[in-house]
């Protein structure tokens, strides 16, 4: 996937300012930075969710698959009519097949027949995610995957999205949990307030942040990437 | 589409609240216009006293005419207790048990018939009355005398020809029947030929010019009293109205009230089933998610159409059929009325999903589905004439922007045949369809992204 000079206003706010960068089939991209830095406006618009004002996406062969920070999700209807509703809506061969693939892969198979009312955050976000996952596609956007789920859950979320990244799914995922972004990308693009201020691996970043403010460079990653936005006015 | 279908009833099942709204609502919109049509304003009780002797007969002529029922035709119109005796009929009144008594004297029939002889009486009824309830003796007032008119006006009649029989009795002669005999009567023309042929008898004088002038008399008297002959009819009933039906011939009132009763069933049920249900695709954040490649807008907002007017259609249908325990429905013209309540419907749904595009949370656009259709309706309902002539015209303006009212002809155009025909509404709800649904489309893109 390639994004080039991608530009986004929201009347006076530049929501994007020039953005570009690439990812390779199987890389784990982290997008970070504060809230409001653009993030979800990035991840929608190479989802073709939105359209840029300015600029340009070129996805490669294969469906692109799109998880929103909300979940989208019919909370009246169960797990089971939720996931057998979007195989039947995406067109899958076999939809109940996949159902049963995706239940497996939730690990919701004995909460199928609840209402996702009922589940908790964290459940909710499971299917949301794996509703973007069914089509099988050969690139995952996933804007803020983990917000309200727990240690546990967290670590079952990244170990299926780092097996989907090492059978060649190309992963683009954002996050304001600097640690997250440091342990699960190989390379993490930084946004503050549209602008993309680096595109690199996490060692990179702290070098920059050597050059510049060295007692902070080898304290914990948050600190140095604390220090690398300061340094820029941010 | 059918998958996104399926989903929004199974949805729908998990509401009861909404759904019990959805079938409770008509039903009880059904009932009180059933009721409204069948009862009207309740019956007055009144207390009856018939004193007149079992078989006498208003008689004309030495006829008797066959029984007047009097008793039955006027408890058509009210409730009657039967009492046995004045006493009776006042303590009923009194103790508020009946509104009003009636005593129909022992006399009454003798002085009817008395009318038209030539010693009239003057028959009288009795009515007794409790006016401690102002409203209510207004009330009885008004149906007696409604029943007192009626009864003049036919009594009134019988004597007009009763006296246009002795007028022309005495005109052109004829038998007169007197306690049991007949009385031959000569009358004016006859007297004036007699008169004629012995005037040349008579040696010219005095007295032939005495004859000449009762001749004259005669023959005057003769032409011109022919004339008070309808003008005695005419007495009877001097006024005659004649109704003439201008613009528009319109449907019985039980048609009306069911063709009402439909469309405010199909609006309620398809604006708030539509509107909520595409406002739900956005506060459940789904909106983004089905567009992106797996529906495109423009089938979304067929699919809630399609779900408005099927659900709407049911719903209306079943309310209909419980309109029937009420008041018969033409069902002879099933076909004609189902047509109306599909297109009305679908129209209603595109509005109500130009409504459901505007916001995201469905309480928000259910509360404006409400604010905007219920005026609507109101103003819909507004017959020419109630309202001064430019505030109808604005009010026209408003109810044809919006489905309610063509759709409330269409059905009742469905209905009935004198309810005006169905091409015109159709089209109408055809265009609104169009309209709303370019809206809807527009508000969608314009509001619904992320
Ligand atoms: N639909 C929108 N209309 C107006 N402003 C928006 C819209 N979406 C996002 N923004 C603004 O654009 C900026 C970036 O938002 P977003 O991409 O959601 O940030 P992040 O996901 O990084 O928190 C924010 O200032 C936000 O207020
Ligand atoms: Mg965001």
């Amino acid at each position: 996937m390639r994004a080039r000079g991608l530009n986004k206003r929201f009347g006076e706010r530049q929501a994007l300012k020039d953005v570009g960068f690439e990812a390779a089939a199987g890389e784990l991209v982290a997008v970070i930075g504060p809230n409001g830095a653009g993030k979800t406006t990035l991840l929608s618009i190479l989802a073709g969710i939105q359209a840029a004002d300015g600029g340009e996406v070129e996805t490669g062969a294969g469906a692109v698959g799109w998880v929103p920070q909300q979940a989208a999700l019919y909370r009246r209807l169960t797990v089971e009519e939720n996931l057998l509703l979007f195989a039947r809506l995406e067109k899958l061969p076999d939809p109940r097949a996949s159902v049963e693939e995706m239940l497996a892969l939730t690990g919701l198979g004995e909460r199928r027949g609840e209402i996702v009312a009922r589940l908790s955050g964290g459940n909710q976000q499971r299917i949301n995610i794996a509703i973007g996952l069914m089509a099988r596609p050969s690139v995952l956007l996933l804007d803020e995957p983990s917000v309200g789920l727990d240690p546990r859950q967290r670590a079952r979320l990244w170990e299926f999205v780092s097996g989907l990244a090492g059978r060649g799914t190309t992963v683009i995922f954002s996050t304001h949990d600097i640690q997250e972004a440091e342990r699960y990308g190989n390379r993490m693009l930084v946004l503050a307030d549209g602008e993309a201020l680096f595109d690199g691996s996490a060692e990179e970043l702290r070098e920059a942040v050597r050059g510049e403010a060295a007692e902070a460079a080898d304290r914990d990653f948050e600190t140095a990437f604390v220090a690398y936005l300061h340094h820029r006015g941010h | 589409m059918r998958w996104l279908l399926l989903k929004d009833l199974q949805i729908l099942r998990r509401s009861p609240l909404q759904a019990a709204l959805l079938v409770v609502y008509p039903v009880l919109i059904a009932i009180l216009v059933g009721l409204a049509v069948s009862r009207g304003p309740e019956k007055p009780r009144v207390a009856f006293l018939n004193e007149v002797p079992e078989n006498s007969r208003i008689s004309l002529s030495g006829k008797r005419l066959p029984s007047a029922n009097v008793q039955e035709r006027i408890c058509e119109k009210v409730e009657c207790v039967q009492v046995h005796s004045r006493e009776e009929a006042v303590a009923k009144v009194e103790s508020g048990d009946v509104l009003a008594a009636l005593v129909l004297p022992e006399d009454l029939i003798n002085k009817i018939n008395s009318l038209s002889t030539l010693s009239p009486g003057t028959p009288k009824v009795e009515v007794l009355v409790n006016e401690s309830d102002p409203l209510k003796a207004g009330q009885v007032d008004d149906k007696i005398s409604a029943l007192l008119a009626q009864a003049n006006l036919a009594i009134a009649k019988r004597i007009a020809v009763e006296g246009s029989k002795y007028l022309n009795l005495v005109i052109r002669g004829g038998e007169l029947p007197v306690l049991g005999s007949q009385i031959h009567i000569l009358g004016l023309e006859a007297s004036a030929h007699i008169l004629e042929a012995i005037e040349p008898a008579v040696p010219r004088g005095p007295l032939r010019v005495a004859l000449s002038q009762v001749t004259e008399f005669a023959n005057q008297a003769g032409q011109n009293l022919d004339i008070a002959g309808p003008l005695i009819k005419r007495l009877a009933q001097p006024i005659e109205v004649h109704k003439v039906a201008v613009g528009g011939s319109s449907p019985p009132l039980e048609t009306f009230a069911i063709a009402v009763a439909a469309t405010l069933t199909l609006a309620f049920v398809t604006v708030l089933l539509v509107a909520g249900s595409l406002a739900l695709e956005r506060e459940e954040n789904a909106y983004p998610r089905l567009t992106r490649g797996l529906v495109s807008c423009e089938a979304l907002l067929g699919e809630k159409v399609l779900l408005g007017t099927v659900v709407g259609l049911v719903v209306t249908i079943l309310m209909m059929a419980g309109l029937t325990i009420f008041t018969p429905i033409e069902w002879s013209r099933f076909g004609l009325w189902l047509a109306a309540i599909v297109v009305g419907g679908a129209a209603l749904a595109t509005a109500g999903a130009a409504l459901g595009a505007v916001a995201r949370e469905v309480r928000a656009v259910s509360l404006l589905a409400f604010m905007v259709t219920l005026p609507v309706a109101f103003l819909s309902l507004v017959p020419a004439g109630a309202v001064g002539k430019g505030l109808f015209d604005v009010i026209k303006v408003i109810t044809a922007l919006f489905p309610f009212k063509p759709a409330l002809e269409a059905i009742t155009a469905g209905l009935d045949p004198s309810g005006g025909a169905l091409g015109g509404p159709l089209l109408h709800l055809a265009i609104l369809i169009v309209a709303y649904a370019i809206l809807a489309r527009v508000g969608l893109r314009r509001f619904a992204r992320v």
